[in-house]
């Protein structure tokens, strides 16, 4: 039997994506894909019960709000822009919470066999990005039947889902790497996610609250970048864009810099903890 | 049986096997390898103790899990690693399988690798068998296209065809089992590494593996298999590795490994250490072993309920004092049915020695309450019965199977006078 010699290779360790790029993308492929289909293929009404949660939660805070407080008048297209923002923000608590223990669940995998850690986090992202993708499709049916006109900006749509994208894969990775060690990471985070709510325009227009709030919140929170010019090329060209409320384009360059900061930190820590993360399970 | 007609042809054909393989390109190399673990003395576990007790957990102490290992492993080779619970051998696989990352030396490992560390890993009960045996395969290292194509033979191997699209959490165990070890022997890496925990389960199947992976070499490929089982080490490797506190004793022969292993796990008696240890072939040798009828033909297999002679010769190979021959049959699952101690039989003046030489005969006739099914015998063999010095470990000396009619619950038919009758009724209940 002649065989041809192979070639030696170092090992390198357990590490992000560890194996090789073509071998991560296979199983991030395989676990995401698989994931998509238990959920929607596991229960009779998969994509239903998983429509029906925002669905659910929008009709209620579209009550509240509109008879409530009173905005729906005030605000153009008041509950399109509701929706939009609960399917966008909604992806990324989805993700980001679903991400805290997804290491730690995935325990035999990551101490039995070879694996690239990246692959865990990110195929979280991406199966709630398999349900962005079809919450999308009803927001824009209701954007349509609420008498939105299709604009050329619509088209800005992907930069809005690629930035939402990597800071929520940023974030995943920081909370996934981080729960092994500190398993209050969960606690904090579903707090801080709360928080973040709240400190984002989901449910009410930076107009609506007072310039100093704009300011603050729009420099510290790019989710809120994200949110506000979503609207603007999405819903309401008139509306008010980030850099308005900022006070300039040039301030818009502190939340850029937050963002990048966050997932410079991301990829910081996770490259950190990655080699050791079999061992803390 | 297989080890008794290992003659020597066997040999002279492994004699070129281990040339061949000297020559081969080296598939694994360690080089210098060093692991430790820190143990904190208290735990933190979370962010809020981090906060609260700054200082806490920031004192642990350093467990040396590995130091300074070096070895290579040739193409096609069957190699062993052995070594005491806690010696660092399944910290080493885990190395080299990429799970942990070492803090010191290098490893360098030819073409692909599989770690088999436990079967079925990433198996998703909420899934069918098809899509399992994709995903596991992915896991094992195969692209997806790759994992697909071998679908097939895995479905095949497992005999499993006609539930492919069951989901996995309506197998019985027993499927599942088969499946996940379908999918091992088709991910066919060209080195693989197998951890011990393969070997639990029940002996028939631990054999079956065994043979695959046997298989597997003779294909060609490179195969690190961690272990206590000597007699595996034995009778499959190549060459093996000893692991003791951390560090590599031994590398070499697997007869001298498994020796070394012994002197650790029974050493402490300088007797022991000096004389070579409970080898099979180093004092003792089992010549044949066989089951007959009553009129002295050998029997593969035993018709339940007839009368069973039983036969072994052995071979001393160095003097023994006072041996105990023991044997002990086992069912299927590895289970002790019964057995018998025997020492030898000799005259008031005679010593109760063997010398190096001779042999022994032991035979007679055991009572046949077998139910039918398959079974083995093991033996072990002792010396200076006071001390009870292990002169060969236990191993298995042949298996048969029982056929009959009357198959029962259990292994075993016994005789009993056993009745079920009503406690006499009181006067009321007994007149109505």
């Amino acid at each position: 039997m002649i065989e041809q010699p192979l070639e030696l290779r170092k090992v390198r360790g357990p590490s992000a994506l560890g194996g090789g790029w073509r071998r991560s993308w296979d199983l991030l492929y395989i676990i995401a894909s698989t994931e998509f289909k238990r959920t929607y293929f596991g229960t009779a009404l998969g994509y239903v019960w998983s429509l029906a949660r925002p669905l659910l939660l929008f009709a209620v805070l579209l009550v509240v709000f509109t008879q409530a407080f009173h905005l729906g008048s005030q605000v153009s297209h008041y509950p399109v822009l509701l929706l939009l923002n609960l399917v966008l923000f909604g992806f990324f608590q989805e993700a980001t919470g679903t991400a805290v223990p997804s290491i730690v669940s995935q325990e035999a995998i990551v101490r039995k066999t070879q694996f690239p850690r990246l692959v865990i986090p990110l195929s979280v992202v991406l199966t709630s990005v398999f349900n962005l993708g079809l919450n999308l499709i009803v927001a824009f049916i209701f954007l349509l039947a609420f008498g939105v006109s299709p604009m050329w900006t619509w088209l800005l749509l992907p930069v809005v889902l690629v930035a939402l994208f990597v800071i929520t894969t940023a974030v995943a990775m920081i909370v996934s790497s981080l729960y092994p060690r500190f398993r209050d990471i969960g606690i904090i985070w579903t707090v801080f996610a709360t928080a973040l709510f709240y400190a984002t325009p989901v449910l009410y227009p930076l107009q609506r609250v007072s310039h100093t709030f704009q300011e603050i919140l729009i420099l510290s929170n790019p989710l809120a970048v994200i949110l506000t010019e979503a609207r603007r090329w999405i819903i309401d060209p008139a509306a008010p864009s980030a850099a308005d409320y900022a006070g300039g384009s040039l301030r818009l360059l502190i939340p850029i810099g937050i963002y990048v900061g966050v997932c410079a930190l991301a990829v910081w820590i996770f490259s950190r903890e990655a080699p050791r993360v079999a061992e803390a399970l | 049986m297989s080890t008794l007609s290992e003659g020597p042809l066997e040999q002279s054909a492994t004699a070129t096997r281990a040339e061949r393989l000297a020559h081969a390109q080296a598939m694994i190399e360690v080089r210098n390898v060093g692991k430790s673990f820190r143990i904190p003395h208290h735990r933190v576990d979370s962010l809020r103790e981090r906060v609260t007790h700054p200082l806490r957990g920031r004192e642990y102490r350093e467990l040396t899990a590995l130091r300074g290992i070096s070895f290579d492993v040739r193409r096609g080779e069957f190699f062993g690693i052995v070594g005491r619970n806690g010696s660092g051998k399944s910290t080493l696989l885990k190395i080299m399988a990429s799970i942990y990352a070492p803090d010191r030396g290098e490893i360098r490992i030819a073409g692909r690798l599989a770690p088999f560390i436990e079967l079925g890993v990433g198996f998703n009960p909420e899934l069918t068998s098809r899509e399992n045996v994709v995903l596991n395969g992915v896991l094992m290292g195969l692209t997806r296209r790759e994992a697909a194509r071998r679908l097939d033979s895995v479905l095949d191997f497992a005999e499993l065809r006609e539930f492919a699209d069951l989901k996995l959490k309506n197998y019985s165990s027993g499927m599942m089992v088969r499946l996940a070890f379908a999918v091992m022997v088709e991910a066919d890496a060209d080195v693989m590494l197998i951890d011990e925990v393969l070997a639990v389960g029940d002996a028939s199947f631990a054999q079956k593996c065994l043979q695959v992976f046997r298989a597997r070499r003779d294909a060609g490929r490179t195969i690190v298999l961690v272990t206590h089982d000597m007699s595996t080490v034995q009778s499959f490797c190549d060459r093996a590795m000893l692991i003791h506190d951390s560090e590599v004793q031994y590398i070499g022969e697997p007869d001298e490994t498994a020796l070394r292993y012994y002197r650790l796990n029974f050493g402490g008696d300088a007797d022991e250490v000096r004389t070579p240890g409970a080898l099979p072939e180093v004092n003792v040798r089992v010549i044949d072993a066989w089951l007959e009828d009553k009129s002295g033909t050998r029997l593969p297999n035993v018709e339940q309920g007839t009368r069973l002679f039983f036969n072994c010769v052995v071979e001393a190979r160095r003097e023994l004092r006072n041996p105990v021959f023991s044997f002990q049959f086992m069912d299927v699952d590895g289970a002790r049915l019964f057995g018998f101690n025997k020492t030898l039989e000799c005259g008031e003046d005679e010593p109760d020695l063997l010398r190096a030489g001779e042999r022994v005969h032991i035979s007679g006739e055991v009572e046949n309450r077998l139910l039918p099914g398959r079974y083995h015998i093991i033996c072990w063999i002792a010396r200076n019965r006071a001390a009870g010095d292990l002169a060969m470990h236990s191993m298995r000396l042949l298996e048969f199977m029982v056929y009959g009619t009357e198959p029962g619950p259990g292994s075993l038919q016994v005789r009993d006078d056993v009745r079920a009758s009503v406690i006499a009724r009181d006067g009321e209940d007994g007149e109505a």
